[in-house]
């Protein structure tokens, strides 16, 4: 049986992790290499990287952490942030990465997922979508939740689907550093209409949220930082209670 | 030494670096020459099985590869191009393994592509060696092999029973990715490098 996958999600700048992570054994928290391998052993399923540099010159470091990221992990990780062109994704995919996200560039533009399925395919194609509640209505936003746009969540997940993209990593800025839960009323309905994994994001504080996420929606993952970083939620204990609720999980 | 096909389909990196961690030594097969400088092959590859069918006729080496007798691992897309046919470009494949790609049923109430990890049910095959069974494999792919008894050496299940890996003679194949299965598909890739000629 396929597992629900955990994915602990990294921030990076200029090659260098970010945020506050304090694992006691760690020597280096700022260590992509190191905190990466640190997570595999501690039986993440996934990992996903966002990388937060600014300027395109900067690029290449980004490059760098992957290939030193690829050399060392036996785990799949995806990379984020700043890919707008082909070009971008395929100097990722030849460094090693499994697949890439692409949030606002596909908002722009959305013929770059078409682009991308069709040259690298669609398991290469995640497609990251921050949502917010306006008015009743959950609408796609970009720069962290600061910018809306004119699409409907559900509209623009849909169109997505169709135009190659091969998984949804769906945020609700609304419950994101909350640490209330996800949002399992939107993520349910998000699974339930498309055909391609569902990754959720945004509100896990503790283990229920994950199992909650996990037996009331139809997710096929669960993304969180701060609850991984900090040690609140060791991924070991959080699997061995999803298991204790039937939900499958590689342990 | 592990001789791997370079025929331009997907990224090795990840392959590469796996190997480079167990100190498996390896080379690149360009030409048919390559093929006689290793003792073990492996055929890499995703995305488009079609295409990559393609892009492995351009090379010459689809009858060199067919006629080996050493031990041959094709790794996802490369254990397809191991089979008669794909029902991705409706394509020819190889034919070294009688068996077909095809394509998920999503009215089957899956999502496409499998991806993620699943366990695998596998015959104690030497390939599996130390691999405990029902062990979890990280899969990432649209079409899978169809089930057959006298190829299939482990099982895996998505909407019904497919071949996660098979073996005729001395050609193996594996649809998951050991490069990217943790302990256990570096056990794997280990395996295969200690396959007897």
């Amino acid at each position: 049986m396929l597992s629900k996958r955990i994915i602990p999600c990294l921030d990076v700048k200029d090659g260098r992790t970010v945020k506050g992570v304090n694992f006691v054994d760690l020597k280096d928290a700022g260590d992509p290499v190191e905190l990466a391998w640190q997570y595999a052993q501690q039986g993440a399923d996934e990992l996903v990287f966002l990388d937060i540099t600014a300027t395109h010159e900067r690029r290449g470091t980004t490059i760098e952490m992957v290939k030193s990221v690829a050399r060392q992990l036996n785990i799949p990780f995806t990379i984020g942030g700043g890919i707008t062109t082909i070009a971008d994704a395929e100097a990722l995919l030849n460094s090693g990465a499994d697949k890439i996200s692409i949030n606002s560039a596909a908002v722009r533009n959305p013929s770059l997922i078409e682009d991308l399925a069709k040259a690298f395919g669609v398991q290469f194609v995640v497609v990251a979508v921050d949502t917010k509640l306006v008015d009743g209505k959950n609408m796609v936003h970009l720069n962290g939740g600061r910018l809306i746009t004119e699409l409907e969540t559900e509209d623009w997940i849909l169109k997505a689907e169709s135009l190659g993209a091969g998984e949804i990593l769906l945020t609700s800025m609304d419950h994101d550093g909350t640490k209330n839960g996800f949002d399992c009323l939107l993520l349910d309905k998000i699974a339930r209409s498309i055909n391609i994994p569902v990754i959720a994001s945004g509100g896990a504080g503790k283990v229920e949220h994950f199992t909650e996420v996990f037996l009331e929606t139809g997710v096929d993952a669960a993304l969180a930082a701060s609850v991984f970083h900090f040690g609140e939620i060791p991924i070991p204990y959080l699997k061995n209670e999803l298991k204790k609720h039937n939900i499958p999980v590689r342990l | 030494m592990i001789g791997i096909v370079n025929y331009g389909a997907g990224n090795i990196f990840s392959l590469t670096s796996a190997l480079e961690r167990l100190a498996i030594p390896f080379g690149m097969v360009n030409t048919e020459a390559d093929l006689d400088k290793y003792t073990h092959i492996i055929i890499p590859g995703v995305g488009h099985a079609g295409a990559a069918m393609s892009k492995l006729e351009q090379t010459g080496l689809v009858e060199p590869i067919k006629a080996l007798k050493k031990p041959v691992l094709g790794i996802c897309v490369g254990m397809q191009l191991l089979t008669e046919h794909s029902e991705e470009g409706n394509a020819s494949m190889m034919n070294i393994v009688p068996v077909k790609t095809k394509l998920f049923d999503k009215d089957q109430g899956i999502k496409i592509p499998h991806m993620g990890w699943n366990n695998i049910d596998h015959k104690n095959n030497s390939l599996f060696e130390g691999v405990e069974n029902l062990t979890q494999f990280y899969f990432v792919h649209s079409y899978f092999i169809e089930y057959n008894p006298t190829f299939d050496i482990a099982t895996a299940n998505y909407g019904k029973p497919f071949s996660a890996a098979v073996q005729k003679d001395n050609f193996y194949g594996v649809q998951f990715h050991p490069e990217k299965s943790g302990i256990a598909g570096e056990r794997l890739l280990k395996n295969f490098s200690n396959l007897k000629q």
